[in-house]
């Protein structure tokens, strides 16, 4: 087991390296330095001193090592639109905002999502169980951006039900979470209900009935466990995309997240913040692969041998 | 009395083809300590029966008509007021009085479960023991059929276990609270040929030690015919011939028991084996007929429309065939 | 024994006359037999969602390939007398802010979503398959190479390698394509490359492999039309993926920057009047999601059409 979680976060690290290296070179292409391009917004004085810390004068490769080491103490630079404002600073102040969203949309998308799919996987009422799968068909079809959109046409331009700016209130939630989650929420609950179908059908359910194993106990002990497998492997990487919030529902409904940060970034080719909200959001995204890994490894022994 | 009796059985699988009439109309008994062998080909509904009688049918199956007693106790799902009460019934007898022995240990075994755990399960349903002595209990179990060093395997997991040590385990799942009746669905189908006869040794040793009855379920004579007092030949979901294993080896009477034991391969006469050409019927139209009519090399123009009735030869033999009234119409014409 | 005497006595003798061999039915047959391909069409039909889908699509393709002809307006025809017009008949879905007919736009925003779709869809087939293929019937270092290259490309998240190359390469459509086809292919490579494992193993590879096939002819001809049912459906599901990435870059604003909008650029462009005129973001919304919709039908129709074991579960 130790091995199995050793060789999983060498690679990602690797994978960690990689992305902070592709995104350096990549913004380097376009002509110019990250600051040399703007160097009208910045006063000359912040500029020299930009120039000695991350050494902008040397050669590339000098510069790609001087960033990668301030990137492993946390340091990513100054914003070039933000007229060198700290950019960890910039990211400390808009996480709360996301990570809050994030965690009632991960919720609701959990709770929802296991819900519909164990009613359609256990229900006798046909049209139930075809209801849920076209809401998940159509739940995956509708991206989420659009979807969001929508509702927020409807619930708050429209019939004015649900306040749309900001995150104030409880209230507030409501439509960007929904937004984010519905996606999610149809995904889980189509796994949800196949694999519960599955395993249903399983010998080994049968073996454990014929125990005399009560019929809760069974589904308890010797299906849940296999019927989860393929859902950890979906929400893992699920859950660290919706902590680290949405590009366009942040932007859309003004809330001040890291989300509607990056949007802004690309609008105004804040090039340091680009890299640096990249990185985290790859290494969000790895790290949850990781424990989905891991997890998986933990629960269903097969998988250390295969690796 | 019998410890199982089975009347008038018929089970029924509704499939997006239409009704599967799987099991139709079949009535035997187990006696005490007694092993019984029900020997078909696959669809004959052998295995089918022997689920509905444990209650373990998939959730599209379930038994139209019939009754099935066993230590003197209805269990068919018929006679309880409801569907809980029924399966808190049979969640005290599955497993304590009467268990099963599956077909295939690579998918019977829940994989990610312990080994030991899924021992132990069945001893703490039926049995109020703490976790240490339930542990003593499987551990002494697993060597009892012969699994080495079970103090070390009882913590690992089924894909650490070959395809015959996981049979093993299956069986000693079966056995754990020395049940009064023993259902082996094809215990060996699915293993080598080495590991067969001693999985077959295993379960005849054990039947032995607690005294239990046997019903093993084969596609195979040969596999009954060490080991079961009486057989019954199952054919298109209909009993059609059933005797003790003498009358069934040396007196067949029906076309496609004498089929079988061509079939069976025996070193010591250089025959030839001969299948039986043709496939089973085709069960969501059953035939009004013998079921075995398209494949009989003497069938005959009633075996077509009617099912003939169980005609008695002794108290343990009895065949369902035309041909026992043919022979008789023939003797009568010439004399 | 009586009874038995008494139940027969109906019975002619005639009745025991041994049946001829040709008056059995030795072997019944359960399902007329058809043809691989038809019978897929015959479970896709029976899919009604699926069909609906099918004609949907057909329609939109349609439309946009026609709508020169059809329309008198262009696609960049200004109208400032009629702007932000409501539905009319003029104007079947209102003008937008510059006058311009709402649904020409729409029309021909569906050149743009579903070339991006179809053009991004093959690709991927292409990059996938041949990636796949090499990587599971070569084997041995090659793949393990190739699939630890994979691992690391697909624990990035796709979107910051499609922003970032949009960024560096510019808005267009060429970018766009590149950025989707930067990482989409994998899941394609991933199954390709399990499926050719399996069928190599298999008796017909050996057999062609023994009568001389050359090794590429053997990998194409026969592994690759063997997995072709998996790899259709994963085709079929790309194409709304590429129309989603391609909508979602444009609504935040580095999408393609062409005079006939896409979709998702209208989308964009009607958001800027969402609280004055919420009806104009409404309609390419709605062909996003219907389309996309579709195309998701239609792929859940195929992998069923072309699967036994999901023919029998319906």
């Amino acid at each position: 087991m130790l091995r199995y979680i050793v060789k999983r976060l060498a690679v990602g690290v690797v994978t960690l390296f990689l992305l902070a290296t592709i995104t350096f070179f990549l913004m380097h292409v376009i002509p110019g330095s990250p600051f040399a391009g703007e160097t009208s917004k910045l006063p000359v004085k912040v500029l020299d001193k930009l120039y000695e810390k991350y050494g902008l004068d040397k050669p590339l490769f000098d510069q790609y090592v001087i960033y990668m080491k301030n990137a492993v103490k946390g340091d990513f630079g100054v914003s070039i639109y933000r007229k060198g404002r700290s950019i960890e600073k910039i990211i400390a102040n808009g996480l709360p905002y996301t990570l809050r969203l994030g965690a009632v949309s991960v919720t609701f998308a959990l709770v929802a999502g296991i819900f519909l799919g164990t009613v359609a996987a256990f229900t006798r009422k046909k049209w139930l169980s075809s209801f849920v799968l076209v809401l998940a068909t159509a739940g995956v079809s509708m991206p989420g951006f659009l979807l969001s959109v929508l509702l927020l046409l409807l619930f708050g331009v429209v019939l004015q039900w649900l306040p749309f700016v900001g995150l104030e209130s409880p209230l507030h939630y409501i439509l960007p979470a929904v937004g984010m989650a519905f996606a999610p929420v149809s995904m889980i609950a189509r796994l949800v209900r196949s694999s519960l179908r599955e395993v249903m059908k399983q010998d080994y359910m049968v073996l454990a009935r014929s125990k005399g194993t009560s019929e809760i106990m069974v589904i308890w002990r010797h299906g849940l466990k296999n019927a989860m497998l393929p859902v950890i492997t979906y929400a893992g990487p699920m859950i660290a995309t919706l902590l680290t919030g949405s590009f366009v529902i942040e932007s859309l409904y003004s809330i001040p997240g890291i989300g509607a940060e990056f949007v802004t970034s690309i609008t105004n080719r804040d090039y340091t913040m680009i890299m640096a909200l990249t990185i985290l959001y790859g290494s969000f995204i790895i790290v949850a692969n990781i424990v989905t890994d891991i997890i998986n490894a933990m629960i269903d022994p097969r998988i250390k041998l295969g690796k | 009395m019998a410890l199982l009796d089975v009347k008038h059985l018929t089970v029924d699988f509704n499939t997006d083809q239409g009704v599967v009439h799987a099991v139709r109309d079949i009535s035997f008994s187990v006696g005490e300590s007694e092993a019984v062998g029900i020997v078909g080909e696959s669809g004959s509904g052998k295995s089918v029966t022997m689920y509905s009688v444990m209650g373990l049918l998939a959730a599209n199956g379930g038994i139209r008509e019939g009754s099935v007693v066993f230590g003197g106790k209805e269990i068919t799902e018929k006679a309880y007021p409801s569907r809980k009460a029924y399966q808190a019934e049979m969640s005290k007898i599955r497993g304590n009085e009467m268990s099963m022995i599956f077909q295939d240990p690579m998918t019977f075994l829940n994989p990610v479960v312990r080994i030991g755990k899924q021992i132990t399960e069945v001893i703490k349903n039926h049995n109020k023991v703490s976790d240490a002595q339930a542990k003593e209990q499987a551990v002494a179990l697993m060597g009892q059929v012969g699994i080495p060093s079970p103090h070390e395997r009882f913590g690992q997991y089924p894909h650490e276990f070959s395809g015959g040590m996981r049979q093993r385990i299956i069986i000693a799942m079966a056995l754990a609270n020395s049940p009064r009746l023993i259902i082996a669905d094809e215990p060996t189908t699915a293993l080598d040929v080495t590991i067969q006869a001693q999985v077959l040794d295993l379960i005849k040793d054990m039947k032995e030690k607690m005294n239990s009855s046997v019903i093993m379920i084969t596609h195979d004579l040969g596999v009954v015919a060490s080991l079961c007092d009486r057989i019954i030949i199952m054919y298109g979901g209909k009993i059609v011939e059933a005797g003790d294993a003498r009358e069934i080896f040396y007196q067949p009477r029906h076309p496609y028991t004498m089929g079988l034991l061509k079939c069976v391969h025996n070193p010591e006469k250089k025959d030839k084996l001969t299948p039986i050409p043709g496939s089973p019927p085709d069960l969501l139209k059953p035939p009004a007929g013998c079921p075995f009519v398209d494949r009989c090399s003497q069938a005959m123009r009633i075996c077509k429309l009617r099912m003939p009735e169980a005609e008695t030869y002794s108290e343990t033999h009895t065949c369902s065939c035309w041909l026992e009234e043919a022979g008789k119409r023939k003797g009568e014409n010439h004399g | 024994m009586t009874q038995t005497e008494r139940q027969t006595e109906d019975l002619d003798d005639s009745m025991f006359v041994k049946l001829e061999d040709s008056e059995k039915d030795t072997e019944f047959i359960a399902m007329e037999s058809k043809t691989y391909l038809r019978d897929a069409w015959d479970c896709f039909k029976r899919n009604r969602l699926a069909l609906a889908g099918l004609i949907f699509l057909l329609f939109m393709i349609i439309l946009a390939v026609l709508v020169p002809i059809l329309s008198p307006y262009t696609y960049d025809s200004q109208n400032l007398d009629v702007r932000n017009a409501l539905p009319s008949m003029a104007h079947p879905l209102g003008t937008d802010k510059l006058g311009r007919d709402i649904l020409v736009r729409l029309m021909f925003g569906a050149r743009i979503s579903l070339l991006v779709g179809f053009v991004a869809a093959f690709l991927n087939l292409i990059i996938g398959v041949v990636y796949g293929g090499i990587s599971g019937f070569v084997g041995g270092k090659t793949d393990m190479v190739m699939m630890r290259v994979i691992d690391c490309i697909y624990s990035i998240p796709s979107m910051l390698y499609v922003i970032l190359i949009m960024m560096v390469f510019g808005s267009n459509i060429g970018s766009v394509l590149l950025g989707i086809c930067v990482s989409s292919w994998i899941g394609m490579a991933r199954q390709v490359r399990t499926q050719v494992q399996t069928l190599k193993q298999q008796e017909f590879a050996l057999a062609a492999y023994v009568i001389g096939a050359g090794k590429l002819r053997i990998l194409f001809k026969h592994l690759i039309i063997n997995c072709m049912g998996p790899i259709i459906v994963s085709t079929t599901l790309m194409v709304p993926e590429a129309i989603f990435t391609e909508s979602f870059l444009a609504f935040i604003g580095i999408g393609i920057s062409l005079p006939q909008a896409s979709w998702g650029t209208l989308a964009s462009e009607a958001r800027s009047v969402i609280q004055s005129y919420p009806l104009q973001i409404v309609w390419p919304v709605l062909a996003i999601c219907l389309t996309v919709l579709s195309l998701n039908f239609i792929g859940d129709g195929v992998g069923e059409a072309l699967d036994p074991k999901n023919r029998q579960e319906v």
